[in-house]
């Protein structure tokens, strides 16, 4: 249980790494984009790959009636995420802590991880409904007007996860180092109660 | 891999078949597949050097590729450019400013990179005005001309603008010698009344800011080329003279009858010495000092009103001549500093010194006579050698950094290989035609890239498609990498480029400055977000405060402006995007369109002499939407009350 518990400690501390590194990753690459636009999603905000790519994608984007990138204050996400991730940091470390001194079990350890999964599993939700948003709600005088091939308006919807051609760009969208940072530390705290179940069948 | 692979090969082929089809028209088509594939640099890949040629009597120095010969930008210099609007706009109008007025032209030759410790160093490149002397600093991260220095009392800014081998000096030599200071005097007193001035330019280190240090006042010669002093030899400056006979007139003839001209070395750390011990004399002068401004991007032109000269006689030790046979063109210095390589351009052979036999024949006082006071070294006691190549009309040399000097010669139209030391021929290829400079990167430095030399011709004739009597000069590139010259491109150049300077891609192109950032835009003028853009007038005077963004002006509708107003169009690009920039233009615009790359202001001045509504539009095809990228301007009669209205969108 010393080592389940060590393990409860030490795996939260990595979704800290969230404060510092991009959740995801959008990047925008086309024939007149070989170096491509990029896009870092922290948990408290966006931020260009390079200097100037927050401007420069709102620039392209302006012709097809896209809004443009929100900015910290325009979303109560990032405001409340940062919150989220320290407060379940803290509870995590106390957690493991309470586990060493075998104050708690193993399930508590399980109990974390569910609830940091699920919360995870609505993050992503909200994140695709910001994406559906930002892709479908578009400027109706907007200069360009696309229509896909059955007649109905173009929309311009950011995968969630992989590559998707859209016009001129390749789009392509994967986590970025906090969410890996952020999914080690989860399989840390599941090796935590993995661990510690088995530490109580033995018993 | 496998799709490019086979479209090389079908490439390649079809390279074959091309020469094939040539070698049956001509006999020099030189062009074989081997050669082909030196020189092609496949789509999307990039080339091993950059090469600035001098565009001569364009004024200008335009940038190539090597080994491709593929030309990437003109940069405006002395000439003004209506592409970019380089002499026409109001913030580069200050440029081309002399004490002659507004000089919009120039004969630009010598272009040469900075360097430290004899290695170039990519930070400016440096070139003469030969007609109305003038010396430019081009910053090599903008591309863009920075600073243009006059040099006064010169006039055929020729034997410039060679820097010493850590940037202290840009100097530059007169090839015609006047009467200094000018006045007003027969011409047939020309002997011993000329002088020829020699001008040590000095160059801030930190941000090239040039500066005219001192001027030494030389007998009235011509000082025809000139190069530096490198390791040993560092500290000194060399100089070619020709017409030592001081011909004033049919100098074709009467310039050519001493069988020795001198080489001028000229100890510029002494004079620099006495020069910061109080030595020299302040003559009264006058000559324009023009600097551009990277935060305000405007530039200004001071005019100064004193030089310091130096007389040659009270500086002992400073100056001496070594005679060099048949009026000597070239002066060039090997990568050691040892050889002073004198190109008599009216010879067969070259003329080689020896810097440490100079220095003992200085100890050891053995001069053969002095002209005007300046003592003469004897020829054979400062000779090194003498390459005997059997060709006619020797110009220029460079080196490879392997024992190797390559030298152009004019008459017999052909690049010669020899040795440094042995002085030998190891080989020799044609040129097309009368070769005048060639450039190997480096070549003049401490440290050359020897991998290819390029020959840069004064005749053209049949080597591309006629195109009526005017023709570009064409230029050569050989493979010098093997112990023969292999000829591997010929390539049409813009202008007549006399020198060139190279230096390898991976010290320049990293620091290539992709946007000016409008956050450090200083101009006065300059509009940071549109909601700033206005229209102020100022008795005749309308000054336009307007932005652009793909794809509009701010603002786009303008009302209120008068037949016999001056408008200042002051233009910012507010793109922050790499090569987006935007175009300028209006009708019946005096000057030139304007070409703003992003985060720049420039201005436009517009005089509107008709009633009307009048159009302006962004030249630059900036965009899908370009074509919308437009506006009026509403012009009413010189007595009419219109208020001054401006707005976009409404």
């Amino acid at each position: 249980m010393k080592k389940a518990s060590l393990l409860m400690i030490i795996g939260p501390l990595f979704l800290l790494g969230l404060y510092v590194f991009p959740l995801w990753n959008i990047m925008l690459g086309a024939p007149q984009y070989p170096d491509p636009l990029g896009l870092h999603i922290h948990i408290s905000g966006l931020q260009g790959a390079n200097e100037f790519d927050i401007q420069n994608i709102d620039g392209l984007n302006h012709y097809i009636g896209m809004q443009t990138l929100p900015k910290p204050e325009d979303m109560w996400e990032f405001g409340t995420f940062p919150l989220i991730i320290g407060i379940m940091v803290a509870i995590g470390v106390s957690i493991g802590i309470l586990g060493y001194f075998d104050k708690v079990s193993y399930k508590w350890f399980i109990g974390w991880f569910a609830l940091m999964s699920i919360m995870g599993v609505l993050g992503m939700y909200d994140f695709n409904e910001w994406l559906v948003d930002y892709g479908t709600n578009l400027d109706p005088n907007a200069i360009m007007k696309l229509t896909n091939l059955d007649g109905t308006p173009m929309t311009y919807k950011p995968p969630l996860l992989g590559h998707v051609k859209m016009l001129n760009f390749d789009v392509t969208s994967l986590p970025s180092i906090g969410a890996w940072l952020m999914f080690l530390g989860m399989m840390l705290t599941l090796t935590a109660g993995i661990l510690g179940w088995k530490n109580a069948i033995k018993q | 891999m496998k799709i490019n692979n086979h479209l090389l090969t079908t490439f390649g082929a079809f390279l074959m078949l091309v020469s094939c089809g040539q070698q049956n028209q001509s006999s020099n088509g030189a062009l074989s597949s081997s050669a082909a594939e030196k020189v092609y640099v496949a789509p999307g890949e990039q080339d091993e050097f950059y090469a600035f040629l001098s565009g001569g009597y364009s004024g200008n120095l335009t940038v190539y590729g090597l080994p491709s010969g593929r030309m990437f930008k003109e940069i405006p210099v002395f000439s003004q450019f209506p592409t970019s609007g380089y002499g026409y706009s109001e913030e580069t109008k200050p440029m081309l400013n002399t004490s002659h007025g507004f000089v919009p032209w120039d004969d630009a030759h010598h272009p040469d990179i900075s360097q430290t410790n004899g290695e170039l160093d990519g930070r400016w490149i440096f070139i003469n005005g030969n007609n109305t002397p003038r010396i430019a600093r081009i910053n090599l991260s903008t591309f863009e001309t920075e600073e243009i220095i006059e040099v006064p009392n010169s006039a055929g800014n020729h034997s410039s603008s060679f820097i010493t081998e850590n940037t202290e000096y840009v100097v530059a030599g007169t090839r015609f010698s006047v009467p200094i200071p000018q006045r007003d005097m027969p011409i047939n007193e020309y002997k011993s009344n000329f002088k020829g001035s020699l001008s040590f330019i000095s160059v801030d280190p930190e941000h090239g800011h040039m500066d005219l240090k001192f001027q030494l006042l030389m007998p009235g010669f011509n000082y025809d080329l000139s190069h530096p002093g490198r390791g040993k030899s560092h500290g000194w400056f060399f100089f070619t003279t020709y017409n030592t006979e001081e011909a004033y007139t049919l100098q074709e003839v009467n310039a050519s009858q001493n069988d020795k001209d001198f080489i001028a070395a000229v100890n510029w750390k002494k004079i620099e010495e006495y020069v910061n011990n109080g030595g020299g004399t302040k003559m009264p002068a006058n000559y324009a000092h023009n600097v551009y401004d990277e935060g305000t991007h405007t530039a200004t032109t001071t005019m100064n009103k004193e030089v310091l000269t130096v007389d040659p006689l009270k500086v002992p030790g400073a100056v001496y001549f070594l005679p060099t046979p048949k009026s000597p063109h070239g002066c060039d210095v090997d990568p050691t500093g040892q050889y002073i390589i004198g190109n008599g351009k009216l010879s067969a052979d070259l003329t080689v010194h020896s810097f440490d036999k100079m220095i003992a024949a200085i100890e050891g006082e053995k001069f053969d006579g002095e002209a005007y006071g300046i003592p003469i070294l004897k020829f054979e006691d400062v000779l090194a050698g003498q390459v005997k190549s059997g060709g006619l009309g020797p110009l220029h040399t460079e080196f490879d950094g392997n024992g190797n000097a390559y030298t152009t010669f004019f008459i017999s139209s052909e690049v010669v290989k020899w040795k440094l030391g042995t002085w030998e021929v190891i080989d020799r290829k044609p040129t097309y035609y009368s070769v005048g400079h060639l450039m190997i990167p480096g070549g003049n430095s401490r440290k050359p890239f020897g991998k290819y030399v390029v020959a840069m011709n004064k005749i053209t004739k049949d080597r591309y498609l006629p195109t009526g009597p005017e023709m570009e000069h064409s230029a050569q590139i050989y493979d010098i990498s093997g112990d023969k010259m292999e000829l591997i491109y010929d390539f049409p150049t813009h202008g007549e480029p006399h020198y060139a300077a190279g230096i390898p891609a991976d010290i320049l192109a990293p620091k290539s400055q992709k946007i000016y950032r409008l956050d450090e835009n200083e101009h006065p003028y300059a509009v940071k977000t549109p909601t700033d853009a206005k229209v102020v007038r100022d008795g005749n005077e309308v000054h336009i405060y307007m932005s652009t963004i793909r794809s509009h002006f701010t603002p786009d509708n303008i009302e209120g402006i008068k037949v016999g107003d001056k408008v200042f169009f002051h233009i910012t690009n507010h793109e922050q995007d790499f090569d987006v920039p935007h175009g300028f233009a209006i009708i019946g615009q005096n000057t030139s369109e304007l070409l703003i790359m992003p985060g720049q202001t420039k201005t436009s001045v517009w005089e509107p002499k008709q009633v009307g509504v009048w159009p302006f539009y962004c030249t630059d095809f900036c965009s899908a939407l370009h074509q919308e990228m437009q506006g009026y301007v509403r012009v009413s009669p010189a007595n009419s009350n219109i208020e001054l209205k401006w707005s976009l969108g409404e």
